[in-house]
C-alpha cells in the first residue's frame, strides 16, 4: 500500500504551489509572469513540457487576459489555475468581481507584494486587500508547507456546489515564494483523490444543455445575485471547517478557520496574517519566558471572515492588537475595522490596537514584535501606530 | 419595499439555462410612453410594423395594425415613421 504522506524535500514556496498544481493536473494553467509568482508558473510549464500533466497551459499577454481566460474556461467547465501579484492583480482586478459574480471556481495564487508606488516589488498584502471586497474566498498561508497544503484544499473549498466561487490563496512574496523550507508533500494519488473530479455547474461546452452566462442584470436581479453570494459565503465557513477536518486524515496536519497560538491564558492576543504569523509565534514564546501572558492568532480564512470565532477568540481579553501588514490611507489597516465589529457586535469590547507594519517589505523582525506587545502594556500605543515609521 | 427578485429561484452566475426564454423578458416594463393608433387616419402602409425595433406592431386578418404593449418600450419610432401622423405617444400610467 502507498503511503499517504510522501518523503520531505527541500523547496520554495512557488515550487511548492506549482509541485501541487502538478499533483492535482488542472485542466487549464492561463498565466502572465510577475515577480514573485513567476517560478509557480516556470516550474509549472517544465511539468507541461515534460508531459507530466496533461494541462492545457496557455501563454497570455497581460493578466487582464489571463483572468479573462479562466473564467471563460471554468465556465465551459474546465479546472482552471493561475498565478499573479502586485500590479499582476490589480491588472486583472475589472475582472475580479466579475469572475466572482459568474460563480466560477477559479484557483489564483497570489505571491503577495505590495502595490507600487513609489516603486516597489517587495513583500505586503497591499494587492489582496485591494481585492478582498470582489467577491473571491481567500486563504493564507504561513510557510511553505502550509502554500502546498491550502493549493490542495483551495479548489476543494472553492467548487463545492454550494459555494462555486473563485479563490485566492495568499503566500507571502519572497519571504515564502523564494525561501527554501522542508516540506513534506503528499503522495499524488492521494492528493488526486482528495481533490477529486471537476464536476462544473452548468457547463458550456455541455452541448446537449445549451446555456447562457454572464448576461446582464437589470436592478431587480443584481442585488439578489449579490445576496446568492453572501449565502455562498457563508456556507463556505462551513465548507471549510469541514474540508480542513478531511484534509488532516490524510496529511495529519490541522487547519483551523482561525490558528491560535497560546491565546486561552492571555492578556494581550495579536492578530495577524501570512508569514508573520510565525515571527510572532517566536515573539511570543519570547515574552512569555518573561513572564508576559501573550498570544497569537491567524486567520486561516480571511474572506469568508471568520467573524464568530474571532469575537470568541478576542472575549474576556485585556488587549487586542491587530496587525496589518496593508494600510487604508486616511482610515485604518483592512482587518481592524473587522476585528473591531466582530467583537463589538459580539460582546463587550477590550482595548482595541491596530499596528501598521512592514509594508514595501520593511523587516519586522522577532524584536519589532515584541515591541509592539510590550508598547500595549505600558499604556504607550495609539489606536493605530505605524511600526518603525518616524512620527 | 423594493421589490427584488427571490435569490431562492434564481439560477446562480447570472446564468440562463433555459434558451429561448427572453420572450418572458417584459422589456415593456421599462416604459414611460406607450403608442395610440388613431385608426379612423391610418392607411395601414405598414410603416411602423416594420420599423418597431421590438416586433409590437401586430396585423389583424384585415390589416389592420394595433400595438401589442409587452414588449413596447416606447421607443416613439412609430409614430416618428407614419406617414400619416396616425400615432401619438402617450404617458403610460398602467
Ligand atoms: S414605441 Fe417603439 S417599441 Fe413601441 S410600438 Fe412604437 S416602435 Fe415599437
Ligand atoms: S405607419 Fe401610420 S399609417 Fe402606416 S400602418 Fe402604421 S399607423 Fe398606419
Amino acid at each position: 500500500m502507498s503511503s499517504k504522506v510522501g518523503t520531505d524535500i527541500a523547496i520554495n514556496g512557488d515550487g511548492a504551489v506549482a509541485l501541487a498544481w502538478k499533483q492535482i493536473n488542472p485542466d487549464v494553467v492561463a498565466a502572465y509572469p510577475i515577480t514573485p509568482q513567476t517560478i509557480i508558473v516556470e516550474d509549472f510549464s517544465k511539468y507541461v513540457a515534460n508531459g507530466e500533466v496533461d494541462t492545457e497551459f496557455i501563454d497570455v499577454e497581460s493578466e487582464h487576459s489571463a483572468l479573462t481566460l479562466c473564467s471563460t474556461s471554468s465556465s465551459a467547465g474546465a479546472r482552471t489555475f493561475t498565478a499573479t501579484a502586485s500590479q499582476g492583480l490589480a491588472y486583472m482586478w475589472e475582472m475580479l468581481p466579475i469572475t466572482a459574480a459568474m460563480r466560477v471556481p477559479v484557483m489564483m495564487a497570489v505571491a503577495n507584494r505590495t502595490v507600487s508606488g513609489p516603486i516597489n516589488i517587495n513583500n505586503d498584502h497591499g494587492d489582496v486587500m485591494s481585492a478582498r471586497d470582489t467577491g473571491w474566498l481567500s486563504i493564507f498561508a504561513e510557510n511553505v508547507q502550509e502554500a502546498y497544503d491550502m493549493s490542495i484544499i483551495g479548489p476543494r473549498i472553492a467548487e463545492h456546489h454550494e459555494v462555486q466561487l473563485p479563490i485566492l490563496v495568499n503566500l507571502d512574496g519572497f519571504i515564502l515564494t523564494h525561501a527554501i523550507e522542508r516540506m513534506t508533500p503528499l503522495d499524488t494519488q492521494h492528493v488526486r483523490d482528495f481533490v477529486g473530479e471537476f464536476k462544473p455547474l452548468y457547463p458550456l461546452l455541455d452541448t446537449d444543455h445549451p446555456v447562457t452566462h454572464n448576461l446582464m442584470d437589470g436592478p431587480l436581479f443584481y442585488f439578489p445575485h449579490k445576496y446568492q453570494m453572501v449565502v455562498a459565503m457563508n456556507k463556505a465557513l462551513d465548507v471549510a471547517r469541514e474540508v480542513f477536518a478531511e484534509f488532516a486524515k490524510i496529511s495529519g496536519r490541522e487547519y483551523h478557520m482561525v490558528e491560535e497560538y497560546r491565546c486561552d491564558d492571555a492578556d494581550y492576543i495579536a492578530i495577524v496574517l501570512g508569514s508573520s504569523f510565525g515571527t510572532m509565534k517566536q515573539a511570543v514564546d519570547n515574552l512569555r519566558d518573561e513572564g508576559m501572558k501573550v498570544g497569537v492568532a491567524m486567520p486561516r480564512v480571511y474572506r469568508p471572515w471568520p467573524a464568530d470565532e474571532i469575537a470568541a477568540l478576542c472575549k474576556g481579553k485585556k488587549a487586542v492588537i491587530v496587525m496589518d501588514r496593508h494600510l487604508s490611507i486616511g482610515a485604518y489597516g483592512p482587518m481592524f475595522p473587522e476585528v473591531c465589529a466582530s467583537i463589538a457586535v459580539n460582546g463587550k469590547m477590550p482595548e482595541m490596537y491596530n499596528f501598521i507594519y512592514g509594508l514595501g517589505g520593511a523587516d519586522t523582525m522577532v524584536s519589532d514584535f515584541m515591541s509592539v506587545y510590550k508598547t500595549v502594556e505600558a499604556g504607550k500605543a495609539n489606536t493605530i501606530n505605524y511600526l518603525g515609521v518616524k512620527e | 419595499m423594493v421589490n427584488l427578485a427571490d435569490y431562492k429561484e434564481m439560477i446562480i452566475g447570472s446564468r440562463v439555462i433555459e434558451p429561448g426564454n427572453s420572450e418572458k423578458f417584459r422589456t415593456g416594463d421599462w416604459r414611460s410612453q406607450v403608442p395610440v393608433i388613431d385608426k379612423s387616419i391610418c392607411i395601414s402602409c405598414l410603416s411602423c410594423w416594420i420599423d418597431c425595433p421590438d416586433n409590437c406592431i401586430v396585423v389583424d386578418e384585415d390589416g389592420l395594425v394595433d400595438v401589442k404593449t409587452t414588449h413596447c418600450k416606447g421607443c416613439g419610432i412609430c409614430s416618428q415613421v407614419c406617414p400619416k401622423d396616425a400615432i401619438t405617444m402617450k404617458e403610460d400610467i398602467a
